[in-house]
C-alpha cells in the first residue's frame, strides 16, 4: 500500500458520509453534544433524596463527549462502508467466500472437516477444564439454536417461547432421576419425545397465528410452562429446585467431575453432529422445502397443494425435539435445575443465536452459538461491564450485518438440459 | 491481498494481547491469595450480588495494607453467575481452574447447589453470605460449605415465635415465589400449623417487580388476618407495606433478614415505621460494624447493600482461615474455620460441623423513628 | 360488594399502567412493525430521569407541585430523546432488512440501556419520592387512593388526547398514512423517516409519563423495572390487536382486571398464568387480537 493510497484510505475513513474534513469535524461535534446532552442526568447526577444530597460526576460529561466524537467517525465510516458493500456483487465475508470456496473442491472440503473433527475431538485435552466446561454450554446452545432454527429460520415461525421445551426435558430428567433413579442414557429419548408432544400442544393452538402474534402466544407458552414449575411445588420442588442430578455414566462407570466434564462434551458432540446430520437432511427433504415454501408464502404455499396444518406442526414438533434433548443434557451437566434458568432471556438468547449467526444457516447457527455465548464467558474480565458489551455487540452485529454472520445458502438447481431429457425418458 | 494482510494483523494483534495477558498473569504468583468472589454481578438480581464484592475488595484491601494474609497479597477474582445454575457451574469451573481454593459466594442458593458439586471435587472452601436453603448445610451433602448467614428454618421458627408473642392468631403469609422468599414462608406456614393456636390466614406468592400490588393487598384485607409474616427481599416488602398503610391496613408486618436492610427503611419511608424483621443480632454495636460502613461509604460513596456484613465476615472468616491454617491446604482450612474463632462485623464467630456460623445470634428488630431496634 | 369493587379499582388502576406503556409499543408497531423491547427501558430511562430531577429540585427547595410538574415535562423531554436516538441508532440502519434483525437490534438495545443505567447509577433498588399530591379522594376513598385515582385519571386523559392527536392533526394523519402503507404515504409527499422519528418521540413521552407517575406511586425505581412492565404491556398491545391505539387501551385494561380478578378470586401464584392464558385463548378466536384488522393476504 503505497503512501497516496494511505492518505485516501484515511481521507475516506476521516470523512465518509459527509462533504469533506470540516463537515465530518461539525457533525462529529454535533453528535458528541448531543450525547452530553443525552447522558447527562443518568451519568452525571447522582441523587439521594432522602438525604437530599446531590453527588455531580462531570468527568463523565468528558468522557461521554470525546467518546462519542470518536465514536461518530467510526460509526460514520462502518455504515458507508456497509453502503459502500451493498452495491457489489459478492456480498460474502472473506471467511464466508473461503468455506463456499473450500466446499467446492472435495479435498479440500474434506481437509476442513478432518481438521475440524480433529480439533473438536482434542479440544478437551488440549484446552483446560474450564474451557470443556464453557464449550459444552456453547454446543448445547448450537443444539438448541439449530432446533430453533427449524421454527425460525426455515418455516419463519417466530417462536419466543422456545425455552420452555427445553425446561420440559431439564425437568423430565431431573425429576425422572431423583424419584425413580432413571439413568441419562434411558432418559435422553423420553426427554426428546417429551419436546415433541410440547410442541404439538404448543402447536395446536397457534396454527391460525401469524407473525407477532405467534411470537407473544410462544412467549405466553413459555412463561406458563416456568410459571407453573415454579408454583406447583409438590411436583417441581417449586423455586428451589432439583439438587444432586446424576451426571451420565458410561456403561455403569461413573466418573469424577474433571471425567464427567470431558465425557459430556463427547456426549454433546455427539450430539451435535447427529443434529447437524438430521438438519441438513431435513432441510433437503420434502418438508424442507415445504417449510422454506411456507415462510416465503403461506397462501402461494397452500395453493401449491402443501398441507399447512401438516407442516407447520411437523416444524414445532422437530425444533421441540432438540430442545428436549439439550434440556437432559443440560440437567445433566449442572446436575441442579431450577425455574430460573428457563426465563424469557433465555428464548430471547436462543433467537439471537439464530439470528445473528443467519437465519436459516447451519453454520450461522454455529458461529452465532460461538459469539453470544463465549464472548461472555470470555468477557468475564470486564466483570461488570460484561452485559453492556454483550448488548452494544448485539446490536452492532444487527446494525453492520442485518442478515446474520454467515447467510443460509438455498441449494441451486441447474438446468441441464440433457439430464432432464433423459430422466423425462425413464 | 488487502484482506489477509488484515487478517494477519488481527490475528498478530490477538496473540500478542494474549501473550501479554499471560505474562502480566505469570508475574509474581507466588505471592498472591486469590479470594474468589462468585454471585450475581449483572441482571435483575445484581444488587444482591455487588455488595459482596465490595465486602471482598475492602477486605482484601485491609488485610493486604496490614501486610496480607503469611505475607501473600490477597487477590479478588470476582465470577459473575446471574444467579442460574449453568452460569454458576461456568463461574465455579472457571475459579476451579485458576486454582482458587477459598471462595466467597454465590449468592442464591440454587446457584450454590449447582456450583458446590465442583468445588466438593475440586476441594475448593465456599462460604456464602446469603444462601439460606437449609439442606446446604444440614443434608450434610456438602462438608466444603460454610455461611454466615441463619437457615431459612431457624429463622422462621423464630419469627412464629415472635408473631405468637405478638399475640397473632390469624395469619396471612405472603412471598415473593422465590427460592429464598418461598422457602423461609413455607417453614412458617409449617410452624404456624403445627403450633395449634395459630392458623395461616392466606398463603401467597406475588410476582417480584409487577407494578402494583393492590389486589393481594385487599385480599390480605379479606382474609380477616391480624397479622402478615413476608417472605422475600425488601423492594416487594416496601411494595406491599406501603400500599397496605396507604389502604388503612394496621396489621403488624412481620419479615426476614432480606427486609433487614437500610434500603427498604428509605424506600418505604414512614411506612416503614412498626416493620419488624429478623436479622443477624446486635450488630450495629460492634466496632467492627462501623468500621465496615465507613469503609464502604469512603470508597463507594454509597451506603452498604443487601448482605453485605455477611459477606464481609465471611471475607474475614475466608483469610483468617487460611492465616490459621498456615495455607490453603483444604482439610486444615476446614479445621482452622470449624475451630478458630474469628472478630467480625457480626460478632466473634466460627462454624459447626455442618458449616452454619456459631455466634451469629438472630434477633428480631422493629423500625422506629428511622431504623431498625432490636426487639428485647 | 365492597372486595369486588376494591378489586376492581386495583385492576383499573393496573390496566391504567400497562396502557400508558402499550400505547408507544402499539403505535411504534403499526409504523414499521417492530416489536421495540427497548420501549420498556424508555420507562425506566423516564422514571430515572424524573428522580434525578426531583432529587435535584428538592435540594434546590422548590414546592412540591413544581417539581411534579419539572420532574414529569423533563422525563418527558429526556425519554423522547432517548426514543429519537435509539430509532437512529439501533433500527434506522436496518430499514428493509429481514424483519427479525430489529427484534434482535431491539433486544440488545434493552440489554445495553438497563446496564448503561445500573452502572452509571446503582444496581440497588432507589427510593422515589411520592410526588403525586396526597388527599382524601371523595365518597370512594376508602376503595381507591390519590396517586391510583390520579394515575387513572392521566391516562384517560392521555388516551383522549392522543385519539385526538392521531385523528385531527396533519402529523397524526401522517402517521396513519404511513402505517398503512409506507410506499404509497412516501408518493403523497409524506416523509416517512420524520413521521417514524415522531412516532418514537411520542411513544416515548407517554412511557415517561407512566414511568414517572408509576414510580412515584409505588415509591422505588431500579434499573430492571422497565423489563417486567414492557412484557406486560406488549401482551397487552397485542391482546388488543397492535397497531391499533383504543386496542392497546382495551387489552391493558382487560389485562389489568384479569390479574386484579385472577389474584383476588383465585391465587396471586397463577396471576400471569391466567394473564397468559387468557392471551392465548382471545388469540385463538380472534387471531389478530380484539380490535385489530385481519389484514387481506395476497399472493
Amino acid at each position: 500500500m503505497d503512501e497516496k493510497g494511505a492518505q485516501s484510505t484515511l481521507r475516506f475513513i476521516l470523512t465518509a458520509g459527509c462533504d469533506g474534513y470540516a463537515d465530518s469535524l461539525k457533525r462529529s461535534v454535533l453528535v458528541a453534544l448531543w450525547f452530553m446532552f443525552l447522558t447527562f442526568p443518568i451519568m452525571v447526577i447522582r441523587v439521594d433524596t432522602i438525604e437530599n444530597t446531590i453527588d455531580w460526576r462531570w468527568m463523565n460529561l468528558a468522557f461521554v463527549g470525546v467518546g462519542s466524537f470518536v465514536l461518530s467517525f467510526l460509526w460514520r465510516w462502518l455504515l458507508e462502508r456497509k453502503e459502500l458493500m451493498k452495491g457489489q456483487a459478492a456480498r460474502e465475508s472473506v471467511v464466508e467466500r473461503l468455506l463456499t470456496q473450500a466446499s467446492t473442491i472435495p479435498s479440500a472440503r474434506l481437509g476442513l472437516l478432518v481438521v475440524v473433527a480433529g480439533i473438536a475431538l482434542a479440544f478437551p485435552h488440549m484446552a483446560g477444564m474450564y474451557q470443556t466446561n464453557i464449550m459444552i454450554s456453547c454446543l448445547t446452545y448450537i443444539a438448541l439454536g439449530l432446533g430453533l432454527n427449524i421454527v425460525v429460520g426455515l418455516a419463519g415461525l417466530l417462536d419466543l417461547g422456545y425455552v420452555a421445551f427445553y425446561a420440559v426435558g431439564a425437568y423430565a430428567y431431573a425429576l425422572a432421576n431423583m424419584h425413580w433413579g432413571i439413568g441419562f442414557w434411558t432418559i435422553l429419548p423420553i426427554g426428546a419425545l417429551l419436546g415433541t408432544l410440547f410442541g404439538i400442544m404448543l402447536g395446536f393452538p397457534v396454527l391460525r397465528l401469524r407473525g407477532d402474534y405467534l411470537a407473544i402466544v410462544t412467549l405466553g407458552f413459555g412463561e406458563i410452562i416456568r410459571l407453573v414449575l415454579e408454583n406447583w411445588g409438590d411436583v417441581t420442588m417449586g423455586p428451589s429446585g432439583i439438587a444432586g442430578i446424576d451426571r451420565p455414566t458410561f456403561f455403569g462407570i461413573e466418573f469424577g467431575v474433571m471425567d464427567s466434564i470431558n465425557y459430556m462434551y463427547y456426549i454433546m458432540l455427539a450430539l451435535i453432529v447427529l443434529t447437524i446430520f438430521c438438519v441438513n437432511r431435513l432441510q433437503n427433504s420434502r418438508i424442507g422445502r415445504a417449510w422454506l415454501a411456507l415462510r416465503e408464502d403461506e397462501i402461494a404455499c397452500q395453493a401449491m397443494g402443501i398441507d399447512k396444518t401438516k407442516t407447520k406442526l411437523m416444524a414445532f414438533a422437530l425444533g421441540a425435539t432438540w430442545a428436549g434433548m439439550a434440556g437432559v443434557v443440560f440437567a445433566a451437566k449442572t446436575t441442579f435445575v431450577n425455574p430460573a434458568s428457563f426465563t424469557f432471556w433465555e428464548s430471547a438468547i436462543i433467537l439471537s443465536v439464530v439470528v445473528i449467526g443467519g437465519m436459516g444457516s447451519i453454520r450461522g447457527v454455529i458461529a452465532g452459538a460461538i459469539i453470544l455465548i463465549l464472548v461472555p464467558e470470555y468477557l468475564r474480565a470486564f466483570s461488570e461491564f460484561r452485559m453492556l458489551i454483550f448488548g452494544a455487540t448485539m446490536v452492532l452485529v444487527m446494525v453492520f450485518r442485518p442478515q446474520g454472520l454467515i447467510r443460509a445458502k438455498r441449494k441451486v438447481y441447474t438446468y441441464d438440459k440433457s439430464t432432464v431429457a433423459g430422466a423425462a425418458n425413464e | 491481498m488487502r484482506g489477509n494482510w488484515k487478517l494477519l494483523a488481527l490475528v498478530l494483534a490477538v496473540v500478542a494481547l494474549f501473550a501479554a495477558g499471560c505474562g502480566e498473569g505469570k508475574k509474581d504468583e507466588a505471592k498472591k491469595l486469590v479470594l474468589g468472589v462468585a454471585g450475581a454481578h449483572s441482571g435483575d438480581l445484581a444488587s444482591y450480588g455487588l455488595p459482596t464484592v465490595n465486602a471482598a475488595k475492602l477486605v482484601a484491601a485491609d488485610i493486604n495494607a496490614k501486610g496480607g494474609v503469611l505475607g501473600m497479597q490477597v487477590e479478588v477474582l470476582s465470577q459473575d453467575d446471574q444467579c442460574k445454575p449453568e452460569m454458576a457451574t461456568n463461574a465455579a469451573t472457571k475459579l476451579l481452574s485458576e486454582d482458587v481454593k477459598i471462595v466467597l459466594g454465590h449468592i442464591c442458593s440454587g446457584a450454590t447447589k449447582a456450583a458446590l458439586e465442583i468445588y466438593k471435587d475440586g476441594n475448593i472452601v465456599c462460604m456464602s453470605p446469603s444462601a439460606t436453603n437449609p439442606p446446604l448445610t444440614q443434608s450434610g451433602d456438602y462438608p466444603n460449605f460454610f455461611r454466615t448467614i441463619a437457615s431459612d428454618d431457624a429463622q422462621a421458627q423464630l419469627e412464629v415465635d415472635f408473631a405468637k408473642n405478638l399475640g397473632l392468631k390469624n395469619i396471612a403469609v405472603i412471598h415473593d415465589k422465590g427460592d429464598y422468599g418461598k422457602g423461609f414462608a413455607s417453614f412458617c406456614k409449617q410452624f404456624i400449623e403445627e403450633d395449634g393456636g395459630m392458623s395461616v390466614a392466606l398463603f401467597e406468592g406475588v410476582t417480584p417487580g409487577a407494578v402494583d400490588y393492590s389486589a393481594v393487598v385487599q385480599k390480605i384485607k379479606n382474609s380477616g388476618a391480624d397479622g402478615v409474616i413476608f417472605g422475600g427481599y425488601h423492594p416487594e416488602a416496601s411494595k406491599i407495606v406501603t400500599a397496605m398503610r396507604k389502604k388503612n391496613i394496621d396489621i403488624p408486618f412481620l419479615s426476614d433478614d432480606g427486609v433487614k436492610d437500610d434500603t427498604f427503611i428509605k424506600v418505604a419511608g414512614e411506612y416503614a415505621e412498626g416493620v419488624y424483621a429478623t436479622g443477624p443480632r446486635d450488630i450495629s454495636g460492634n466496632p467492627l460494624y462501623a468500621v465496615a460502613e465507613e469503609a464502604h461509604k469512603k470508597e463507594f460513596g454509597t451506603d452498604p447493600g443487601a448482605f453485605y456484613y455477611q459477606a464481609y465476615a465471611a471475607a474475614q472468616a475466608l483469610l483468617n482461615a487460611v492465616e490459621k491454617a498456615g495455607g490453603t491446604d483444604y482439610d486444615k482450612v476446614v479445621n482452622a474455620l470449624r475451630t478458630e474463632y474469628v472478630e467480625t462485623p457480626l460478632g466473634k464467630i466460627k462454624f459447626d460441623g455442618r458449616g452454619d456460623a456459631e455466634g451469629v445470634g438472630f434477633s428480631v428488630y422493629q423500625v422506629k423513628n428511622g431504623q431498625y431496634v432490636e426487639v428485647e | 360488594m365492597e372486595y369486588f369493587l376494591e378489586i376492581l379499582f386495583g385492576g383499573l388502576t393496573r390496566g391504567s399502567i400497562y396502557a400508558l406503556i402499550a400505547l408507544g409499543y402499539t403505535m411504534v408497531y403499526g409504523i414499521i412493525e417492530l416489536i421495540n423491547f427497548a420501549h420498556g427501558e424508555i420507562y425506566m430511562i423516564g422514571a430515572f430521569t424524573g428522580l434525578i430531577i426531583a432529587g435535584v429540585l428538592g435540594a434546590a427547595g422548590f414546592p412540591a407541585a413544581a417539581i411534579f410538574v419539572l420532574a414529569i415535562l423533563g422525563a418527558v423531554l429526556y425519554s423522547a430523546a432517548y426514543g429519537y436516538t435509539i430509532e437512529k441508532i439501533a433500527y434506522k440502519p436496518l430499514r428493509g432488512a429481514q424483519r427479525l434483525s430489529p427484534l434482535i437490534s431491539a433486544i440488545g438495545m434493552s440489554i445495553f440501556l438497563q446496564n448503561y443505567v445500573m452502572l452509571a447509577q446503582t444496581s440497588d433498588f432507589l427510593p422515589f419520592p411520592s410526588l403525586i399530591p396526597e388527599f382524601k379522594v371523595p365518597w370512594i376513598g376508602h376503595i381507591i387512593s390519590s396517586s391510583e385515582l390520579i394515575i387513572v385519571v392521566v391516562t384517560i386523559l392521555v388516551c383522549i388526547g392522543l385519539t385526538l392527536f392521531i385523528k385531527f392533526t396533519r402529523l397524526g394523519k401522517a402517521m396513519r398514512a404511513t402505517a398503512q402503507n409506507r410506499k404509497m404515504a412516501m408518493l403523497v409527499g409524506i416523509n416517512v423517516n420524520t413521521v417514524i422519528s415522531a412516532t418514537f418521540v411520542v411513544g416515548s413521552s407517554l412511557a415517561a409519563v407512566g414511568g414517572v407517575l408509576i414510580a412515584s406511586h409505588i415509591g422505588q425505581i431500579n434499573y430492571y423495572i422497565g423489563f417486567i412492565a414492557g412484557i406486560k404491556a406488549f401482551t397487552a398491545a397485542v391482546l388488543g390487536g397492535i397497531g391499533s391505539v383504543p386496542g392497546a387501551m382495551l387489552g391493558a385494561l382487560i389485562l389489568g382486571q384479569t390479574e386484579a380478578f385472577a389474584t383476588g378470586y383465585v391465587s396471586s401464584d397463577y396471576e400471569d398464568v391466567f394473564a397468559f392464558a387468557l392471551l392465548v385463548l382471545i388469540l385463538i378466536f380472534r387471531p389478530a387480537g380484539i380490535m385489530g384488522k385481519e389484514p387481506v393476504q395476497k399472493v
